[in-house]
């Protein structure tokens, strides 16, 4: 049995855990403000807000529904766009309205409730903001000015919401309904009835993480597949430091890992690469470890955590073992794990102050896209002179690639237009990119090339490199 | 006025073809498509499927009692396969059971074999083979053949553009439930009630009455629900009428994609000859339109790039030739600009040739050639034309030489990124080409309460059609807006509607309603000038009331209205309008196809990141031409939407068919279109308003189809940047201008030598 709250209403279902959100939505609880366009994440026009209680603190993030198994919104709060209508227009569907943003009207209702998922989130109430809120919300009528207007005049909303909770201030200035304030509490109680363990179903059923992966084209099959779900275990949903290493949780989001103090610390320039990684929504269901064991050749985090070194723990529920995450892949979708154990935690250690680390992605849209080729380097100098150095690319070979021997000739170096002439060489000997729908095996070939020229652009402008001549 | 739909929009209240509510004992359907382009059907084995648990009948083409065709144009579509399959998603078998997932699953138990037959997906090859959808055309204007040796310069190339999928976020469907007597009510996601009416009625063998058609809105359709929608549409009918029972069937998004058509791929050689002076004097161009696997509307396609062939300039000298070419892939259709926009590409192309080999920039060659009010089209129509006051205004507004210099500028001062600048006019022909489309009927009811209903042939898909029907009403009646609904579209209210499409929508369903509303205030006018013992002429409706010689009477709408009821006065109006002056001569090629021309002019700024191979659209400043705009708010929503889906066509859209013809791009994981991101950074819009008479409705222009053409501008735009990285690149005209193209034209040099060591295999893929 399920048991989440569906806007106002607590519901209980004994549909499988895997059953998508989606379909219970629209077609058991017949709430068809939430469309089906795509079902497979990329347009955004099943939105809705999930909301939990992570530290005792009310906390909303959108989902795409057609990506969602129930399961994983367990003891949660569950808003549709009905959920966020009230007897007049919401004054983000007014501003939706006087801006003109909304022509045929079938992805209105999703960019109504990531605009609704932006109001109740913490964010700096800024334009800039509220845009990356609707990041995966894709429109074919408007060509999207008029909904970035509207987008503007929503965070105009927020201006005075200061330190108060997010459901409250909405609530009380009548931007959301009166009951939000009492999700909170709510929640609580839902909690207090449910069992503390996920069930535990047989070894033989598959994983099953945020669904960003296992959903996508397989719809049919996952809802009748029973599965073990990872999503909600709160062993591994720890992201932590310990010692000098980064600890990342099985089950941790990539929005979790995004907006942790670990990450922004450490690592301020990785919030530029995130918004190079899919969408807010998928963001926030998608886990780190899935991107790991999706083993796709591509994986933008697969291959920024290579090139930091990153370890991962791999467990059966009683025997856990360590493996550096490049030995994972052994070939095309092809791991070094056995059925029954999953990724406990993902680590790599704090690199010194002297370590600087740059990813590059090329796809054919820039946002909400699968890469063609990817790229991560860290690397340190001392005296112009290359101390380490770690170079992986992803959508050039069978799996993520750890660019050893560029690495290894680079290390010691001082780099000049004639050495990295030579690494790229080198480079181009260790890959072997296939023409498919994301680019021809040459522009796959030169894109390496393009990426690892600009990280060192970026990275070490001392060597005031021409790279126009390789 | 605001889209009167926004209000449920926004609350997630607007009802769709899948959020209808359902009747108890509906059945779901599923088509099960070819897996092949092109072959024999061997055998078809339905055994195992039909033993899937719900499933309740499996129909093939012998199933179908009437014809098995959808063919509109040319009648070479079945809607089954019979023995031979014609593109990889053309629908064998229609299974029904009891829910969807049934259906889907069932569907996967279907084996078919196909002996393969060759598969031609280039439409050049098509053409050489003799494959046509039907018998090539041509437009002449002058002597093009006696003029080359008077040109100072002639350049010859060929260009290619790629298809672009629709992507209205709404997938096609249809649900159709049973009547009494053997009648249908048919739900269809369609552009064309009359069209899927009767592809249903055919595949059924009934006439057209015994089959209504309604439709309440559609989530998006750019062309690709206007004879695409059929299919579904006479699936679902077949099956309830076969079976007694409700049938729906709402297609899943890789279906959708695999099974239907998209904008047609074209690829043309072009000769361009020009004098001493820049003056275009002499243009040649073969257009091989990609049709795929039936006519489905090529044939009209055809035509419209024919007509678009010179888009905005005057050629003296012109022969244009078309090619209608059958490949193995889904039938193609029509997509905003309906081929306008494929020829003009080629136009722009020609000209770029030029100007490139010249060392000219291309808005030097562009801006000579503008056509002037009364020049000729070379399909014999005069100009009247806006084409240079869009330029100029353009031009001064938006200070063209700054945004260069500013270019230029920027070019010097960065190495790894460059901006391009491009001008993009456009010219676009307002009329269905085939003379006899162009007539529309509205059906308008007062009620005795003074509350009134119009009901019109148009179909809302967000272009906000319903809106401007309601203002036209409430101008004529002078009422306020929240005394008028809008209908859904439904074939038993108005018969025989022309697809919405042509932009012309709102011009023909508009005059309509205008008619229709006249005749009942024509007739209040006239008892209520008895009553008041005037002359009709004395006596107007202005803000609810009854004005007489200029002054408010006691005449209240809903007085007048009950008063006149109680008369015997009638007060519903079935109207029809047919658009006037417009005709066609095909044998001739010759004649006065359209209603108006829309002009426009943009300049595109982007930024080209160099290292990377990526981009971003900086800025587009358009002028366009609106005539006197009846919903500003609307009409620069068609125009931002339709910028942005232009630039979608020619950047970053690519569609990709193996050489099997199976589509690789086949969701949206692997077919790009603009999210908010790639929308221009900076959209401005200047709003040319002219009061020259036209046969707008209420001199508004019709605004669907024409900004597509603007994104045109972005191609060329991002070819001048990547020309200032390299200068000595050749760049192919070969539409989209992918990030792969514009890396490989950036380094052109390097890519050789990467070929050369690197490249084991020729690329598996054909992009068509």
């Amino acid at each position: 049995m399920v048991n989440f709250i569906l806007n106002t209403k607590i519901v209980a279902t004994d549909k499988p855990e895997t059953f998508l959100l989606l379909d219970f939505i629209r077609y058991q609880k017949n709430l068809t403000g939430t469309k089906i366009g795509c079902r497979e994440g990329d347009c955004g026009a099943c939105t809705v807000l999930v909301g939990e209680l992570k530290n005792n603190e009310l906390q909303y993030r959108s989902f795409t529904s057609c990506l969602t198994p129930i399961g994983n919104v367990a003891g949660k709060h569950v808003v549709t766009v009905e959920g966020l209508n009230m007897d007049d227009l919401n004054p983000i569907q007014q501003a939706m309205i006087e801006e003109s943003a909304t022509q045929c009207g079938f992805c209105t209702p999703g960019f109504v409730v990531s605009l609704a998922g932006f109001c109740l989130s913490t964010k700096e109430p800024t334009e800039q903001n509220a845009i990356a809120a609707i990041d995966g919300n894709i429109c074919r009528c408007t060509g999207y000015k008029s909904i970035a207007r509207a987008a503007a005049k929503i965070s105009q909303l927020l201006q005075n919401r200061g330190a108060e909770e997010p459901a409250t201030f909405l609530a009380k200035h009548k931007i959301l309904p009166e009951y939000f304030t009492s999700i909170k509490e709510r929640l609580q109680e839902l909690a207090l009835g449910k069992k503390s363990t996920i069930t535990i179903n047989p070894e033989t059923y598959p994983f099953l993480g945020g669904g960003t992966d296992l959903y996508v084209q397989k719809h049919d099959q996952m809802q009748k597949t029973e599965a073990r779900l990872l999503y909600n275990l709160p062993e591994l949903n720890q992201l932590y430091l310990e010692d000098n290493k980064c600890i990342i949780g099985g089950a941790v989001t990539v929005t979790d890992l995004k907006d942790s103090s670990i990450i922004q610390e450490h690592f301020p320039s990785f919030l530029n690469y995130f918004r190079l990684v899919s969408s807010t929504p998928i963001r926030n269901m998608a886990t780190i470890a899935g991107n790991i064991i999706n083993a796709s050749p591509i994986g933008d985090f697969t291959v920024m955590l290579i090139a930091l070194r990153a370890k991962i723990i791999l467990t059966d529920g009683i025997n856990s073992r360590q493996i550096r995450l490049r030995d994972l892949y052994k070939g095309y979708k092809q791991l070094d794990k056995k059925p029954e154990e999953y990724i406990e935690k993902i680590w790599f250690e704090l690199p010194d102050r002297n370590w600087k680390f740059n990813f590059e992605k090329v796809s054919k849209r820039t946002h909400l896209d699968i890469a063609s080729v990817n790229s991560a380097m860290g690397i340190s100098l001392q005296a112009d002179i290359i101390q380490r150095i770690r170079i992986s690319a992803g959508g050039v070979s069978p799996i993520p690639m750890y660019l050893e021997k560029t690495s290894t000739y680079l290390t010691g170096r001082l780099v000049t237009d004639q050495i990295l002439t030579e690494a790229l060489e080198i480079a181009q000997s260790e890959i072997s990119p296939i023409s498919d729908a994301r680019g021809s095996e040459t522009y796959k070939r030169l894109l390496l090339n393009q990426l690892i020229k600009t990280h060192f652009l970026i990275l070490a402008p001392q060597f005031e490199l021409e790279l126009t001549d390789t | 006025m605001k889209n009167i739909d926004s209000r449920t929009h926004t609350r997630g209240e607007s009802v769709y073809l899948d959020d209808i509510p359902l009747l108890q004992g509906t059945l779901f359907g599923a088509a099960f498509p070819s897996p092949i382009a092109h072959g024999h059907i061997t055998k078809l084995d339905i055994s195992e499927a039909e033993q899937m648990p719900g499933v309740v009948k499996i129909f093939t083409y012998q199933d179908i009692p009437g014809e098995n065709q959808i063919g509109g144009i040319i009648q070479d579509e079945p809607l089954l396969a019979e023995q031979e399959v014609d593109f990889c998603g053309m629908p064998i078998a229609f299974v029904v059971a009891e829910s969807n997932e049934e259906a889907r699953a069932a569907v996967k138990k279907i084996k078919v074999e196909i002996d393969p037959l060759p598969v031609i997906t280039d439409p050049r090859i098509a053409q050489a083979q003799g494959a046509l959808i039907v018998p090539p055309r041509t437009f002449i204007l002058g002597d093009v053949d006696n003029i080359w040796q008077a040109c100072t310069h002639i350049f010859e190339g060929t260009a290619d553009t790629n298809g672009q999928e629709h992507l209205y976020i709404e997938t096609q469907g249809a649900y159709a439930i049973p009547q009494e007597n053997n009648g249908l009510k048919l739900h269809s996601s369609t552009q064309s009630p009359r069209a899927t009416q009767q592809a249903a009625c055919r595949i059924i063998g009934v006439p057209m009455h015994f089959i209504e058609v309604d439709v309440t809105r559609l989530g998006g359709g750019f062309g690709g629900k206007e004879d695409q929608a059929n299919a579904w549409g006479a699936m679902c009918a077949l099956a309830a009428y076969s079976l007694k029972k409700p049938v729906k069937y709402s297609l899943h998004r890789m279906d959708d994609m695999a099974m239907t058509g998209k904008r047609h791929p074209y690829s043309s050689d072009f000769k361009i000859g020009l004098d001493e002076n820049l003056k275009i004097i002499a243009y040649e161009v073969t257009f091989y339109q990609n049709a795929g696997a039936a006519a489905d509307l090529s044939p009209a396609i055809l035509e419209r790039t024919l007509f678009h062939c010179t888009n905005t300039y005057f050629i003296p000298n012109v022969r244009a030739r078309a090619y209608s070419c059958r490949t193995h892939l889904p039938p193609n259709t029509a997509f905003r600009g309906f081929g306008g926009p494929q020829a003009m590409f080629v136009m722009e192309a020609a000209i770029t040739k030029a100007a490139d080999s010249l060392g000219l920039d291309a808005s030097i060659i562009q801006k000579v050639n503008l056509n002037k009010t009364g020049d000729e089209f070379p399909y014999g129509q005069l100009a009247v034309s806006e084409a240079h006051a869009c330029w100029n205004k353009a031009e001064e507004l938006y200070n063209l030489e700054a945004i260069r210099e500013k270019a230029t500028a920027f070019n010097t001062s960065n190495k790894f990124l460059k901006k391009g600048v491009s001008v993009m006019p456009i010219c676009f022909g307002i009329s269905f080409t085939n003379t006899s489309m162009n007539q529309a009927r509205a059906l308008v009811h007062v009620y005795t309460d003074g509350s009134v209903n119009v009901s019109t042939g148009a179909i809302e898909m967000g272009q906000g059609v319903n809106t401007k029907m309601l203002q036209v009403a409430a101008q004529v009646f002078s009422i306020a807006q929240e005394k008028i609904r809008l209908l859904t579209t439904n074939t038993t209210r108005i018969a025989n509607t022309s697809p919405s499409a042509a932009s012309a929508t709102a011009d023909l369903n508009g005059k309509a309603v205008y008619l229709a509303c006249t005749a009942i205030a024509e007739r209040l006018l006239n008892f209520v000038a008895e009553e008041l013992h005037t002359e009709a002429s004395n006596v107007a409706l202005k803000n609810e009331y009854v004005y007489l010689d200029g002054e408010r009477t006691e005449w209240d709408w809903k007085r007048l209205i009950l008063a006149a009821f109680l008369r015997r006065i009638n007060l519903s109006e079935h109207a029809h309008y047919a658009t006037p002056e417009i005709y066609f001569d095909k044998l001739k090629e010759k004649g006065h196809p359209f209603a108006y021309h829309v002009y426009g002019t943009a300049i595109t700024e982007v930024t080209v990141d160099c290292l990377r191979g990526i981009y971003e659209v900086d800025a587009v400043k358009l002028v366009h031409d609106f005539g006197t705009s009846m919903n500003p708010a609307i009409d620069k929503g068609q125009i931002e939407g339709g910028l942005v889906q232009g630039i979608g066509w020619m950047t970053m859209e690519e569609i990709v068919f193996d050489k099997a013809g199976r589509l690789r791009s086949n969701a949206l994981s692997t077919y790009k279109i603009p999210d908010i991101y790639s929308a221009p950074k900076e959209i401005t819009i200047e709003f040319l308003q002219t009061q020259t008479d036209n046969l707008a409705i209420f001199r508004s222009k019709a605004v669907g189809e024409p900004p597509l053409m603007y994104g045109i501008g972005t191609y060329f735009a991002l070819r001048n940047a990547i020309k200032a990285f390299n200068p000595a690149t050749q760049i192919p005209f070969d539409a989209p201008m992918t990030p792969e193209k514009v890396l490989l034209a950036l380094y052109s040099e390097e890519v050789a030598k990467l070929k050369e060591k690197h490249e084991q295999a020729v690329r598996n893929m054909a992009i068509s």
